[in-house]
């Protein structure tokens, strides 16, 4: 998973530079406020055991081996903040001493695998973990499938990356100038060894870890000095009020009628009735690379798009007459919905958590 | 079987010792390389690996391979030590990735295969061999910066180009306790290997595996209170202080001189 140089092209190279300095700065403000000077040992010594972690032959089902990336243990123990510096600074050693990874593509790599890698590992976990004991086995379970998904979108998100090359940088003559292959091969070729070695090694290795500390250094399943460990497990540090964040989402819904400034259909979302329409047509064609759309609607689409009909077709409920209030009220509901869905899920892992305790 | 998987780790523990040992006994060498201020190696070989990534013609992403390869001559780098370090590596990992590409590639058909039902395009051979070139070109830069300049001193040119501090600092602990806690993770390996006499079952083996990494947690943990502690008893207050000593000479001028120029040019032909 690691990008060597060469594979991406410099734009690629370079947004993917800036999403993970956005994620560096961040992560660094954070574990700034948190450990102040027990950081830069703290964060030093832990990517040098995931450096090592990342060289372990995992021993897999089948009698076969594999690599891990030590990226769900670095979440579970430093949470996401100290995970993303640590494991960016692993890499970096990596690209910039072993050669594994370009340089380059460092932020690609880190941005894969440090940053999206550690939240995606950090969210299934307390997902999954809920509120059980810090010593149930419940979180050595939930550690298993939170490196499972984590190294599968970092290799997903990897695939889309390389799957994107050919479309968007190609000569006259149509010969892909970085990583060759479109996202219908990409995205499987990269996907088959993920999905089996790499998350197996990753699902093994954080399992067998949270397993080990269960049993032999419970504190650091608690979170190390400074750093908050896992919701539900004492010693945790509440995160910070979530008033801003409610200011933030209140900002954004306000915004949604910006949507309307935005001319045509959004590319490949037509509707039957779009494409029965000769105005709505003619943008199709054009947005289209001048391709010619089908001469009739599909009858597969057709057929499907009478299963269901939306509450609020378009962000434009029916009762409502003005475009931007109709785009503010979808918000709202949409919002709404999210929440809902969010306390459900809260619900049911806090009864799964007591049920746990219990038994 | 058991034993498999634990020399395979040493292996790559020793691997990983013995490119650590090249690149330093390299980096004292004198050479072309290592007369420049490190400032300058950086920037230039970082130039160099920019124009590659930009470049879209073959001829002159192989003429910066050429100019790569001379310079680690003129750096005293034995040839033989970057073909075996870098291009027999890539050739292997990024040749096996590009060869289906010669297949799948729309174009125009060069060569038929009617036995195989394949044929190859001249999109396809061209897309291969770009991304190994550039693949090639970038590593062996890379691999050249790496084993003529001293760690410390690629920390050092990437504090002056104002990299943050802490992140400075983190860097160079890390390259420190990475090869004691390999040390530590192979005597691990080592002591129980010596004290294997029958074949472990897969479910042992991960078990051994998952504690060997669980220890080395703790340990690791353990050994940053140490250095925390061991930088407070030296004064730590928070604040890193990082000595930059490099002084620009005429040389590095003319030094950096051509490998901007050299990088422009290439980015102006390879367009």
């Amino acid at each position: 998973m690691h990008i060597p140089d060469g594979y991406l092209s410099p734009s690629t190279c370079v947004t993917l530079y800036a999403f993970a300095a956005s994620g560096w700065y961040s992560a660094l403000n954070r574990v700034r406020r948190l450990l102040a000077t027990r950081m830069i040992p703290l964060i030093s010594v832990f990517a040098a055991f995931s450096f090592v972690v990342m060289m372990f032959n995992i021993p897999l089902p089948g009698g076969t081996t594999g690599h891990a990336l030590g990226v769900t243990v670095a979440a579970i123990v430093l949470g996401p903040s100290g995970s993303i510096l640590a494991v960016s600074i692993a890499l970096a050693i990596q690209a910039l001493f072993f050669g594994d990874g370009g340089i380059t593509t460092l932020g690609a790599n880190c941005f894969n695998m440090a940053i999206v890698g550690s939240v995606v590992a950090y969210g299934v976990y307390c997902l999954i973990a809920g509120k059980s004991e810090v010593g149930a086995r419940r979180r050595a379970f939930a550690a298993a499938i939170a490196g499972y998904v984590s190294i599968n979108a970092a290799a997903l998100l990897t695939a889309f990356e390389f799957g994107i090359q050919p479309t968007l940088f190609h000569d006259a003559s149509g010969t892909p100038l970085y990583a060759p292959y479109p996202l219908h091969v990409a995205v499987p070729a990269m996907m088959i060894g993920h999905l089996t070695l790499a998350g197996l090694a990753e699902a093994v290795i954080s399992a067998g870890l949270v397993s080990y500390l269960q049993s032999s250094d419970i504190g650091l399943l608690r979170g190390i000095q400074g750093f908050p460990g896992m919701p539900g497990v004492a010693n945790s540090v509440e995160d910070p009020s979530p008033v801003r964040l409610w200011w933030i989402v209140g900002f954004l819904m306000l915004c949604t009628p910006l949507g309307i400034l935005a001319a045509g259909t959004a590319w490949g979302e037509w509707s039957s009735a779009d494409l029965g329409n000769p105005a709505a047509r003619v943008q199709i064609e054009a947005s289209s690379g001048n391709r010619a759309a089908p001469s009739s609607v599909p009858a597969g689409l057709q057929k499907l798009s009478a299963i269901w009909t939306a509450p609020f077709p378009g962000y434009a409920p029916r009762f409502v007459k003005s475009a931007g209030f109709g785009y503010i009220l979808s918000a709202m509901f949409g919002v709404g919905l999210l929440l809902l869905a969010a306390l459900i899920a809260t619900r049911i892992a806090n009864g799964l958590g007591k049920w746990e305790s219990r038994s | 079987m058991s034993q498999s998987f634990i020399e395979s780790t040493l292996q790559g523990f020793a691997r990983a010792f013995s490119k650590a040992l090249i690149s330093e006994q390299a980096a004292i060498q004198p050479g072309l390389l290592q007369s420049l201020d490190p400032r300058v190696r950086v920037v230039g070989i970082l130039a160099l690996v920019i124009a590659v990534v930009l470049c879209h013609k073959l001829a002159v992403i192989g003429a910066v391979l050429v100019l790569g390869v001379v310079v680690a001559v003129a750096s005293r780098l034995s040839v033989w030590s970057l073909a075996t370090r870098v291009w027999f590596v890539v050739l292997g990992f990024t040749g096996l990735i590009s060869l289906p590409a010669l297949f799948i590639t729309p174009g125009d058909r060069i060569v038929l295969v009617p036995e195989l039902a394949l044929s190859i395009s001249a999109q396809g051979l061209r897309t291969a061999a770009l991304l190994v070139l550039r693949v090639e070109t970038a590593a062996t830069l890379t691999t050249v910066l790496v084993l003529c300049t001293p760690w410390t001193h690629i920390l050092k040119a990437l504090r002056s180009f104002r990299l943050p501090t802490e992140i400075v600092t983190m860097l160079a602990m890390t390259h420190r306790y990475v090869f004691l806690l390999i040390e530590t993770a192979n005597q691990m390996f080592e002591s129980r290997q010596s004290r294997m006499v029958g074949e472990l079952t897969g479910p042992e083996r991960r078990r051994m595996t998952a504690r060997t990494a669980g220890v080395l947690l703790s340990k690791s943990v353990e050994l940053s209170h140490e250095v925390y502690l061991a930088m407070l008893s030296r004064g730590f207050d928070g604040e890193v202080r990082l000595l930059t000593d490099f002084r620009f000479r005429v040389h590095d001028y003319f030094g950096l001189t051509g490998f901007i120029l050299a990088a422009c040019l290439a980015i102006w032909m390879g367009r």
